[in-house]
């Protein structure tokens, strides 16, 4: 049971039982939906830019908790930052779930789902909504696909 | 809690030696013994069909039909006394009946577009049910996208049993070509009425083909008592290799059709002017088969005669039954598919946690389950899921293993509701 709380850490099982930025915007200026056709999990991501800033970020969704912690974690990472730093984000963050790379202080919470690196099936849970995040800033209307 | 039921039935066979046949299971995976429950996916192989397959490699292995030496005669021996074997497991009446392809897939596909494209106009319509995998979807959407031609879904209860009224309905319309239906749904385990769902079709004079994916290692199929059209199976399926699928269909109609790919070994002479098709089942098997795979077909199909399938059905059932009444123990577990005639395989779902998370925490624990939708994705929007996990058994599966897989998902609740 101890090596599935490295991957199910409190903070993980806290943020699938009570996600946070659990709503929709209701006049967001960016909006994609995600599709992971492995397991049919959806999560649509609203965000409000302003000047170049997320001045606020929702999600929903149904997903297993790794998708739903990750979606829930990413909005409080997100929140408040430059649109320009949401790439460099990702990228490390990225890292920390596919590789054994040491997990670097800038991602805060988001370290906690480095467990997911030794679950090679799940990585594309964890990163769906992040691919979301893109393809709105991208303003693409077909939902993002993880495969 | 109440006290556990216990395996009520035990096993009619010697289950030790059965699971001896079977070298991969003898492994550990993440330190626990493998539990094998994802039997509807694929199920393993016993070492009669991985010798089978080795041996026509390193024994006598050539291209089949043509060839004048010895190791090409032996080949189309094996090759043609597999069909011989899967002829005599169905009770077809001929090995012109039998044709081999890749999976059910291609089966159904070969159906769709060879009968499909010669009898099915505009304004026609094929029916279907609602508990269709994907497989026996997508094939009739395309002949109705090529034709014209109406897709007809036929409903089914909360509990996963076709509704036998709407199913009648749909048939009456004048207008139905062909009714095509899974036998054992593997996404709820439901047992479909096969023989009556034909005799009903062939009330309004419609063919049937009967999807026999997931049936097929757990009951005796009878093609001839069936009387349906076309049946379509895999290999992988009944403990044989993967990349051999069967297509029985009756000789009347297969001798009609068109041929679905065009090549060689089924032609009987080919000028650039014309070209003579060959005689069944030739006409619909061209280019090399999967020759050793189909050998390794037969040699499945001698080792599950050997154990019988009836012997096979009970002791699933009671693994069924046991496993049943196990998980209905486990508060938040929710069956999904709780058909009065239901064949070896339990979806459910369990409250707050989501089936992928389910299938990672059981595979902590050796135990391989699937998670997701099974291509069947209507069924999951039916119940308003996104997916379910589901254990299903085979022959070689035991009293114990239910046990493991109960004790697994209470530790999935415990970490869960910690």
């Amino acid at each position: 049971m101890s090596d599935l709380r490295d991957l199910y850490q409190e903070v993980i099982l806290d943020h699938n039982k009570r996600p946070r930025n659990f709503r929709i915007i209701p006049q967001p200026t960016h909006h994609a939906d995600g599709v992971n056709p492995l397991c049919g999990d959806r999560i649509s991501v609203d965000l409000d830019i302003e000047d170049g800033v997320i001045r606020d970020i929702a999600f929903q969704g149904a997903g297993c908790a790794i998708s739903s912690a990750s979606a829930s974690l990413m909005t409080e990472a997100l929140k408040g930052k430059p649109v320009g730093e949401i790439d460099h984000l990702f990228e490390a963050f990225h890292n920390v779930v596919t590789t054994d790379c040491e997990c670097p202080k800038g991602l805060g919470k988001l370290g906690v789902l480095a467990g997911v690196r030794d679950y090679p099936s799940r990585v594309k849970c964890a990163t769906l909504a992040w691919h979301a995040v893109r393809a709105a800033l991208d303003a693409r209307a077909e939902p993002v696909v993880t495969e | 809690m109440s006290a556990l039921p216990v395996l009520s039935n035990p096993p009619i066979f010697d289950l030790a030696r059965i699971r001896a046949d079977f070298p991969i299971l003898r492994q550990r995976v993440h330190g626990k013994p493998l539990v094998y429950l994802d039997n509807a996916a694929s199920v393993q192989k016993p070492k009669a069909v991985i010798d089978a397959i080795s041996g026509c490699y390193s024994g006598y292995y050539a291209n089949i039909h043509r060839g004048v030496h010895l190791l090409s005669e032996r080949s189309t021996v094996a090759y043609e006394g597999a069909r011989e074997k899967v002829r005599a497991f169905l009770n077809a009446a001929s090995t012109q009946e039998i044709i081999f392809t890749r999976n059910t897939t291609e089966s159904i596909n070969l159906v769709a577009s060879s009968f499909g494209d010669q009898v099915v106009k505009a304004g026609d319509e094929i029916v279907i049910t609602g508990m269709e995998h994907h497989s026996n979807i997508v094939p009739w959407q395309l002949l109705c996208e090529r034709t014209g031609a109406k897709l007809k879904v036929a409903p089914f209860t909360d509990a996963g049993e076709l509704i036998l009224e709407d199913y009648e309905q749909l048939l009456a319309s004048g207008r139905v070509k062909l009714a095509a239906f899974v036998h054992l749904s593997n996404a709820l385990g439901t047992l479909n009425p096969v023989r009556q769902m034909t005799e009903m079709a062939h009330a309004h004079g419609i063919p049937v083909l009967v999807d026999g994916a997931q049936s097929i290692p757990h009951l005796a199929v009878d093609v001839r008592a069936l009387d349906c059209e076309f049946y379509a199976f895999s290999a992988h399926k009944i403990y044989g290799p993967s990349g051999v699928g069967v297509l029985y269909g009756k000789k009347a109609l297969l001798e009609a059709m068109p041929p679905y790919q065009g090549g060689g070994d089924m032609i009987r002479r080919v000028t650039f002017e014309k070209t003579d098709y060959a005689d069944l089942p030739n006409k619909f098997e061209a280019g090399t088969p999967n020759i050793a795979d189909v050998i390794g077909l037969g040699a499945a199909l001698d080792w599950l005669n050997a154990i019988g399938l009836d012997a096979i059905a009970a002791h699933e059932h009671a693994l069924l039954a046991y496993a049943t009444a196990q998980l209905n123990e486990i508060p938040g577990l929710k069956i999904m598919g709780t058909a009065r005639d239901k064949a070896a395989l339990i979806a459910f779902t369990l409250q707050g946690v989501h089936p992928h998370d389910i299938g990672t925490i059981l595979d902590r624990e050796g135990i391989a389950i699937r998670a997701g939708h099974h291509c069947a994705q209507p069924v999951m929007q039916r119940y308003g899921v996104p997916a379910t996990a589901r254990a299903s058994f085979a022959v070689y599966n035991t009293g114990d293993e239910v046990d493991a897989l109960v004790r697994a998902l209470w530790k999935v609740k415990e970490l869960f509701e910690a």
